[in-house]
C-alpha cells in the first residue's frame, strides 16, 4: 500500500513482472528488520523470541531497529493507550515503504481484555495491520508463526499494475462484506 | 480547539519558543535553525519509543552541552485503567486483571490482591500451609525472572549486549518452571483468594531442585562478565545517586532504598505467608549508586534461591495437603485437568458436580457467576516486589464486585526520583540510573 | 402496581441478584478505646504532641488490625507534619481516591496510608471531601513522594490539592475531559460483536449487585 516508485511499478504485467515480483519478495522477507515497538507483556515476549532460545536472528532479525526509518517491520506488542495511538501513529509514518504491521497479542489486535475508556480497541484503528496475533502474551514460538506466515504473504506480493488490480479487488470485497454480528455463527 | 499544524512541519513556535521537530531531511539546516535561535540550553524529548528507555516512558531532558540540567518524566502512555475494570468483575477475576500491571513480576501483583482479600475476609490464618509455601517458591522464582529482566535489559541499555543474551537463558529455565506448574509462561492468574488454583503437578519438586541447581551455576556468567568489570563500574559507580533521606521523603523502597544501607524488607518487617519460617539474608549496598543496585540484585538471586530450597522441602513433606481455604463458600471450587482439548475442568470433579453432590454444583455455579461477597471494609495489604513495596488498597461495600482496588507500585514512586538522582549528570548517566530505579511502565501507568 | 404473589411475597420475590435485591452493608464505625496493639501509643503520642487533636480528628476506625485515622481536611496539614516530626512517620505510600456517590456531602475521600520504619508501624489517614467542593490541602512539603501521587488522584477523581506545585493530569492525555474513575464515569468500552450477536460492555451488561 501507499507509494511505490521505481521500476517495477513502470512493468508491464506478464512473466517479467512476476519474475521480479518473486525476486523482490524474496528479498524483502530475508531481511525484515524489525522497529522497537514493544510495549507491554508482549514486549517481554518479543524479547525472549529474540533472545537465546527462540532465536530470530536466523530470519535475519535479531537486530530490532530503534529508528522507524531503517526498520521494515513493526511489531506492535501490548496495549496502545489513547495517549500513545499518536506516537504510535507517528512512528508508522516514519518508516519507509515497503512496510508491515504485526498485531501482536490480543490488546493490540482486538483491545484485548481491557474494553474500556483508556485503551484503543485494536490497533487497525491506527494503523493498517498485516497480521493478527492472539494471545495473552503469545509465545515465542507463536510470534515466529506469525513472522513466518508474514513471511509468505510478502513473498506472494505482488508489485506494479498487478498490486492495483489485488487493491482493488480487495477493497470491493470489504465494502460489500456483511457486518460481523449479521453473520450466522455456529449455532444459528 | 487548536489551529491545524503540519504535525511533519520541521518547526512550529509555541508560547514557549520554537519547537524543531526532525522529519529527514538535511541536518545541517536544522542545526543551523537551531544556532539561529538565542537559546543556550536545548529541551531534548527522548520520547516514549525510545529503545533505552525501559518501555513507554517520556523522559524530557533540558541540556547544556551533554550536561543535562531537568529532567521531567512523561507518564500515562500505558494507562489502561485496570482499576476501574476490576470494579465490574467478581474478586477472583481481579486477579486476572490485576496480574498484568507489573508483568514482570505477575505473581506480586497477584499475591498482594489475594493478600488483601483474604484479611478482608478474615481468612488470613486459614490458608493451608502448602498453599502459602507454594506461594512463596513462586513468588522467589519470580523475583529471579525479574531481575534478570532487569540486569539484561539494563546491561543492554549500557551497551553490554552478553549479560542480555545470558539473563534470558536463565530466564526461560524460570519460565519453564511457571509452565510446569500455573500452565502459562507469564501473567499466570495462579493465586487466588484463598490459596492457588491448582496443586504442584508430580515430578515437580525435583525439576524445581534441577533447576535451581542449574540457575546456580549459571548465574556465574554474569558475575564473571560484569562485577569487578572496570568498564562496567566506570559506567555505573557514583553515578544516579539518592541518599536514604532522599529515599524516605520521595517514599522509595526495594533495592534503590536498600542501596542506602537500610535493610528494609517486607519479608523480614512484616512477614506474609510464612516467609518468617525461611532463613534468608537482608542485602544491603551502602554506595546509594547504580552498582550497589546492581550487586544488590545479584545477590538476591542467591537468596531467592536459597528461599526455594526450603520451599521445595517443606513441599515434600506436605505431599497431599489442600491448596485452597477449606471454607466452601470462598474456595474456587474448580480442579484442572490437562484432557484431549486443552487445561479444563477436570473430570472427576465434573462427576462429583454432575452425579454425587447437589451442593457442590451449587457453589461452582455461585462461585464462578457470582463469586463471594466481601465484608464491607478496606484494607492495605503490601508484599516486597523486586522493584520494593507493593501495596493494595482494597476497599468492599459488602457485595461480590471490589469497590475500589488502588494498588501503590513501587515503580511510580520509584520513578519520581529520576530528577533527583540526574540532574547534573550526563545524559548516558540518566539510562543508567533509570535502568537502576527498573520502572515497569505496567505498574506506573496501570 | 407491586404484583402480590403467593405465601406472603412481595414484589417480584425475585433473590437471584439481577432483581435488585440490593443489601445495603455498612462500614464498621468508630472505634472504642483501647485500640489494641501499638494503636494506642500511636493514638496518645498524637494527642501530647497535637493538643488540638480532639478537633482534627472525626473518627479512629481500628478494623482487620489497621488504624485508619479520619482527619477534618483544615488540620490536615498539620497533623501530617506532627505525624511526620514527632511520631517519625518517614514514609507515605501514596494517595488513594476513592468515590462513594452516595455519602452525600463527603462524596470524595483521600486515603494516605503512612509507615514509620524506625518503629516499623503503619497508620492510614483519610479525608473526606465533598464533590462541590473538592479542595485538599497538599501535602508535598510533607512527604515530596505525594507529587505524582496527588497528581494521579486529581486526574482519575478531580480532586484539587491546594498548594500542589504543578497539578496537572498524569495518566490520561492532557486534553482529556473527565475523570475516569469516578463513579459517574463510563467505562467505556465498546460493544462486542460476535458472528449473530453482540454483547455490550463490562458496565451495560446485567451483573450481581
Amino acid at each position: 500500500m501507499g507509494l511505490i516508485m521505481g521500476l517495477e511499478e513502470k512493468l508491464p504485467s506478464g512473466l517479467v513482472l512476476t519474475s521480479v515480483e518473486k525476486l523482490a519478495g524474496y528479498m524483502r522477507k530475508n531481511s525484515l528488520w524489525p522497529a522497537t515497538f514493544g510495549l507491554a507483556c508482549c514486549a517481554i515476549e518479543m524479547m525472549a523470541a529474540g533472545a537465546g532460545r527462540y532465536d530470530l536472528a536466523r530470519f535475519g532479525m535479531e537486530v530490532f531497529r530503534a529508528s522507524p526509518r531503517q526498520a521494515d517491520l513493526m511489531i506492535v506488542a501490548g496495549r496502545v493507550s489513547n495517549k500513545m495511538a499518536p506516537v504510535l501513529r507517528q512512528i508508522y509514518d516514519q518508516m519507509a515503504a515497503p512496510k508491515w504491521v504485526i498485531a501482536m497479542g490480543a490488546c493490540a489486535s482486538s483491545g484485548g481484555m481491557f474494553n474500556n475508556y483508556a485503551i484503543v480497541q485494536g490497533v487497525d484503528h491506527v494503523v493498517p495491520v498485516d497480521i493478527y496475533l492472539p494471545g495473552c502474551p503469545p509465545r515465542p514460538e507463536m510470534l515466529m508463526d506469525a513472522i513466518l506466515k508474514l513471511h509468505e504473504q510478502i513473498y506472494d506480493e505482488k508489485l506494479g499494475s498487478n498490486r492495483e488490480k489485488i487493491i482493488k479487488e480487495v477493497e470491493l470485497a470489504a465494502m460489500n462484506a456483511k457486518p460481523t454480528h449479521q453473520l450466522k455463527g455456529l449455532l444459528a | 480547539m487548536s489551529s491545524i499544524t503540519d504535525p511533519y512541519a520541521s518547526s512550529r513556535e509555541t508560547t514557549e519558543g520554537t519547537v524543531f521537530s526532525v522529519t529527514g531531511g538535511d541536518w545541517d539546516s536544522l542545526v543551523t535553525e537551531i544556532g539561529a535561535t538565542k537559546e543556550e540550553r536545548v529541551v531534548v524529548n527522548m520520547g516514549p519509543q525510545h529503545p533505552s528507555t525501559h518501555g513507554v516512558l517520556r523522559l524530557v531532558l533540558e541540556l547544556e552541552g551533554e550536561t543535562v540540567t531537568e529532567v521531567r518524566c512523561g507518564i500515562g502512555y500505558l494507562h489502561t485503567g485496570i482499576e476501574k475494570n476490576t470494579e465490574y468483575r467478581s474478586w477472583t477475576q481481579g486477579v486476572t486483571f490485576v496480574t498484568r500491571m507489573d508483568y514482570l513480576a505477575p505473581l506480586y501483583n497477584e499475591a498482594a490482591y489475594c493478600l488483601g482479600v483474604e484479611k478482608l475476609l478474615g481468612i488470613t490464618n486459614d490458608v493451608p500451609e502448602r498453599a502459602s509455601a507454594i506461594r512463596v517458591m513462586m513468588m522467589e522464582f519470580n523475583r529471579i525472572s525479574s531481575h534478570m529482566v532487569a540486569l539484561g535489559t539494563g546491561a543492554l541499555e549500557l551497551g553490554a549486549l552478553s549479560p542480555m543474551i545470558f539473563c534470558f537463558r536463565e530466564r526461560e529455565k524460570v519460565l519453564d518452571i511457571f509452565e510446569l506448574v500455573a500452565g502459562l509462561r507469564m501473567n499466570m492468574a495462579y493465586f487466588r483468594p484463598g490459596g492457588v488454583a491448582q496443586d504442584l503437578p508430580d515430578g515437580a519438586i525435583a525439576k524445581i531442585r534441577e533447576s535451581v541447581k542449574e540457575l546456580r551455576r549459571d548465574f556465574k556468567d554474569n558475575v564473571k562478565l560484569l562485577v569487578g568489570n572496570s568498564i562496567w563500574m566506570k559506567r555505573t559507580e557514583g553515578i544516579g545517586y539518592l541518599d536514604l533521606a532522599g529515599c524516605t521523603t520521595l517514599g522509595v523502597t526495594g533495592p534503590v532504598l536498600r542501596s542506602t544501607g537500610l535493610p528494609w524488607d517486607l519479608r523480614k518487617t512484616a512477614p506474609y505467608c510464612g516467609y518468617e519460617n525461611y532463613n534468608f539474608d537482608v542485602i544491603t549496598a551502602d554506595t546509594c549508586d547504580v552498582y550497589g543496585r546492581f550487586l544488590i540484585r545479584m545477590n538476591e538471586l542467591e537468596q531467592s534461591l536459597r528461599i526455594i530450597e526450603q520451599c521445595a522441602d517443606v513441599l515434600e513433606k506436605l505431599e497431599g495437603a489442600p491448596v485452597m481455604v477449606a471454607d466452601k463458600k470462598i474456595a474456587w471450587p474448580s480442579q484442572l485437568a490437562l484432557g484431549g482439548d486443552g487445561l479444563g475442568n477436570s473430570l472427576d470433579h465434573i462427576r462429583q458436580i454432575m452425579g454425587t453432590s447437589m451442593e457442590s454444583l451449587i457453589h461452582h455455579f455461585k462461585l464462578v457467576t457470582e463469586g463471594f461477597h466481601v465484608p464491607a471494609g478496606q484494607v492495605y495489604s503490601a508484599v516486597e516486589s523486586p522493584r520494593g513495596e507493593l501495596g493494595v488498597h482494597l476497599v468492599s461495600d459488602g457485595g461480590t464486585k471490589p469497590y475500589r482496588v488502588h494498588f501503590r507500585e513501587p515503580s511510580f514512586n520509584n520513578l519520581q526520583s529520576t530528577s533527583a538522582m540526574c540532574e547534573g549528570s550526563l545524559i548516558a548517566d540518566i539510562i543508567g540510573a533509570v535502568a537502576s530505579i527498573d520502572p515497569v511502565m505496567g505498574g506506573v501507568d496501570r | 402496581m407491586t404484583e402480590r404473589g403467593m405465601f406472603g411475597t412481595q414484589g417480584t420475590g425475585d433473590t437471584s441478584g439481577y432483581g435488585g435485591l440490593v443489601r445495603t452493608a455498612t462500614s464498621p464505625g468508630s472505634s472504642e478505646r483501647p485500640y489494641g496493639g501499638y494503636f494506642d501509643d500511636i493514638a496518645d503520642d498524637l494527642e501530647r504532641a497535637y493538643p488540638d487533636f480532639s478537633n482534627a480528628i472525626e473518627k479512629v476506625v481500628v478494623d482487620r488490625g489497621e488504624l485508619t485515622l479520619h482527619i477534618k481536611r483544615e488540620k490536615l496539614f498539620e497533623v501530617a507534619m506532627i505525624l511526620r516530626e514527632k511520631l517519625l512517620f518517614e514514609m507515605c505510600l501514596g494517595v488513594s481516591g476513592v468515590h462513594y456517590p452516595t455519602d452525600l456531602n463527603r462524596e470524595l475521600h483521600a486515603v494516605y496510608p503512612l509507615l514509620s520504619i524506625t518503629r516499623n508501624q503503619r497508620v492510614r489517614l483519610e479525608v473526606s471531601v465533598s464533590d462541590s467542593d473538592p479542595h485538599i490541602p497538599s501535602l508535598v512539603e510533607v512527604w515530596a513522594g505525594n507529587n505524582w501521587n496527588e497528581r494521579e488522584t486529581f486526574d482519575m477523581f478531580g480532586i484539587i490539592f491546594d498548594g500542589h506545585p504543578g497539578l496537572t493530569r498524569i495518566l490520561m492525555p492532557d486534553d482529556w475531559r473527565g475523570h475516569p474513575q469516578r463513579k459517574d464515569y463510563p467505562l467505556g468500552g465498546i460493544p462486542v460483536e460476535y458472528k449473530g450477536a453482540t454483547v455490550p460492555p463490562p458496565d451495560e451488561r446485567r451483573s450481581y449487585k
